[in-house]
């Protein structure tokens, strides 16, 4: 069987494996985890005829190096505006190309975005907790964050000289600031006064931003009263709202359950755009009807499996197949 | 306010809320529900998650929507045979040595008992699970006797070892990994709560009823 071994040359934090995610384990406590922006890191696997779950690297604005110490194989990135090279080679932050035993692949942030997918055209040999490898970051359960010294196994390797080139990066992969949201399931707990600026106000991202969550600068949003409600599930796209009136929205990572009402929540479709936006950016949230957010999602979904059908086929035709 | 409260959420979920505080009748109803939906699912359902007064259902907003999926929760509440507490009993070992139990002393003087008191009446509680949060298989435990109940600390603490035995309120639990916590830390159990057993990867389910029970020492370096 065809094999590259890479090794990890550095890698920064918050870089780590991950999949489709484990979703349905919620009641235990686990959130689904897997990739932050989950489109660039269907897209990555899919130009190369991957399954649009399959392992993959997470790589964050702290960037990544890989040398290639083994084989040949082909890769794709895709995610945020990332400045990527092979050996001295720059190449696009949207790319598929070969690399081959003595290259060395660097990946690190560049004009846009905080994270970016490495996939490969093989199978990525990790290790899998409950039925897949994504890494939970707060625990590092799952494959795991890279460390700088390990080493990562392709196996099942491909070398794809025809798909190699641009992707082409559509506008809806790029970073949004206007994030649809459905109002609750604890808007009740707000005065009119605090949901209205919710709404019409500009907030900032913060540094306080990983995996878990992203903290919010804007107007202090106060509930009515000092509450304090039972612990209850949480979502990816929930806005919960700290006893100080700050906002913080919960990613990929986040706690399963919080006692912190939750004043807005966000279609699933835009956390994948938030997330490649910055600390400092500017956001704005637009209230909507879950009738019009369920519109809205298939609306998306349908523009995003085109593009993966548009995508494949342009792929196979250049092989010929 | 009359329940259930059906509450729509994003573009995928629905938040049924059973009642706006904690009790075994709202918890039945939440876990009633819970367990109709896993034996009656409608297509598109992602999952449920079951808390103390409400249960949230994630689906994939391209098969189904929010009205279709209420519909179809409200129907098995009006079919759903009662909630009948399952007669599950799961064990978990406890050692209260001092390096383990180092808010023991702590909890002894706020409820005014001394610590073995506090070791006897820890173990004279009849927990429930009432579910999942917090971090992997953080599991709250209802049914810490009243002379234990306290307040969280007013700061959390960080670095708590894997396997701490916390107490707070009304609750206990054992954690799973190294985290941060504002509980009272009153022993070290051996027991895993994620099983590293791949066919049952959590020893609790939601509804189980738990007992402690105390070891020595040197059976918790055996058990560890």
């Amino acid at each position: 069987m065809t094999r590259a071994v890479f090794r990890v040359v550095f890698a920064g934090p918050h870089v780590s494996v991950q999949d489709n995610g484990r979703p349905r384990l919620m009641r235990y406590g686990v959130p689904a985890s897997g990739p932050m922006d989950r489109k660039a890191f269907a897209i990555a696997n899919a130009v190369l005829g991957n399954d649009p779950g399959a392992a993959g690297l997470e790589v964050s604005q702290a960037g990544l190096v890989l040398e290639c110490l083994s084989g040949t194989v082909t890769v794709a990135i895709a995610g945020g505006g990332f400045i990527v090279e092979r050996n001295r080679e720059k190449l696009g932050a949207w790319n598929i190309f070969t690399v081959e035993a003595g290259q060395t692949i660097k990946v690190r942030t560049g004009q846009w975005g905080c994270w970016s997918y490495l996939a490969f055209a093989g199978t990525v040999q990790v290790e899998s907790w409950l039925g897949s490898s994504a890494t939970h970051g707060p625990s590092g359960l799952g494959a795991g964050r890279l460390t700088t010294g390990q080493t990562i196994t392709i196996s099942d390797t491909h070398i794809y000289a025809h798909r190699l080139g641009a992707i082409p990066c559509p506008v809806w992969a790029r970073p949004r600031n206007m994030m649809h949201c459905v109002l609750g399931p604890q808007d009740r707990f707000f005065p009119k006064n605090a949901l209205a600026e919710f709404t019409s106000a500009q907030f900032h991202l913060t540094d306080a931003y990983d995996r878990m969550g992203m903290r919010l600068h804007g107007p202090a949003l106060h509930s009515i009263s000092a509450l304090s409600i039972p612990s209850e599930p949480i979502l990816r796209g929930s806005v919960q709202i700290s006893g100080d009136g700050v906002a913080t929205i919960l990613l990929a990572d986040h706690q399963t359950t919080g006692g912190y009402p939750k004043i807005a929540t966000i279609l699933s479709d835009d956390v994948d755009g938030l997330v490649q936006g910055r600390p400092h950016d500017a956001i704005r949230f637009k209230s909507i009807t879950a009738h019009d957010a369920v519109a809205l999602a298939r609306n998306r979904a349908r523009m995003f499996t085109d593009y993966l059908r548009h995508i494949a086929k342009s792929y196979a035709k250049a092989a010929g197949g | 306010m009359s329940f259930p409260v059906f509450r729509h959420v994003a573009d995928h979920a629905i938040l049924v809320e059973f009642g706006d505080t904690f009790d075994n009748t709202v918890h039945n109803a939440v876990l009633r529900l819970d367990r109709a939906l896993a034996a009656a699912p409608f297509a598109g359902l992602i999952e449920a998650v079951p808390a103390f007064v409400n249960l949230l259902v994630d689906f994939n907003p391209v098969v189904t929507d929010h009205p279709t999926a209420e519909r179809h929760l409200r129907q098995l509440l009006s079919t759903a045979p009662p909630y009948r507490h399952k007669t599950t009993i799961r064990e978990v070992l406890v050692c209260y040595d001092d390096d383990f139990s180092t808010d023991l002393e702590a909890v002894a003087h706020q409820s005014g008992l001394d610590r073995e008191s506090v070791i006897k009446a820890h173990l004279s509680g009849s927990y429930d699970v009432i579910m999942y949060g917090f971090a992997p298989g953080y599991a709250y435990l209802a049914g810490v006797p009243g002379s234990l109940h306290l307040s969280r600390k007013t700061k959390p603490v960080h670095n708590i070892a894997a396997g701490s035995v916390l107490i707070a309120g009304a609750q206990c639990l054992v954690t799973t990994m190294i985290m941060p916590t504002g509980w009272w830390i009153i022993g070290r159990s051996p027991t895993r709560i994620l099983t590293k057993d791949d066919t049952h990867p959590f020893l609790f389910d939601v509804g189980d009823s738990v007992v402690f029970r105390r070891i020595s020492r040197a059976e918790y370096e055996v058990a560890r």
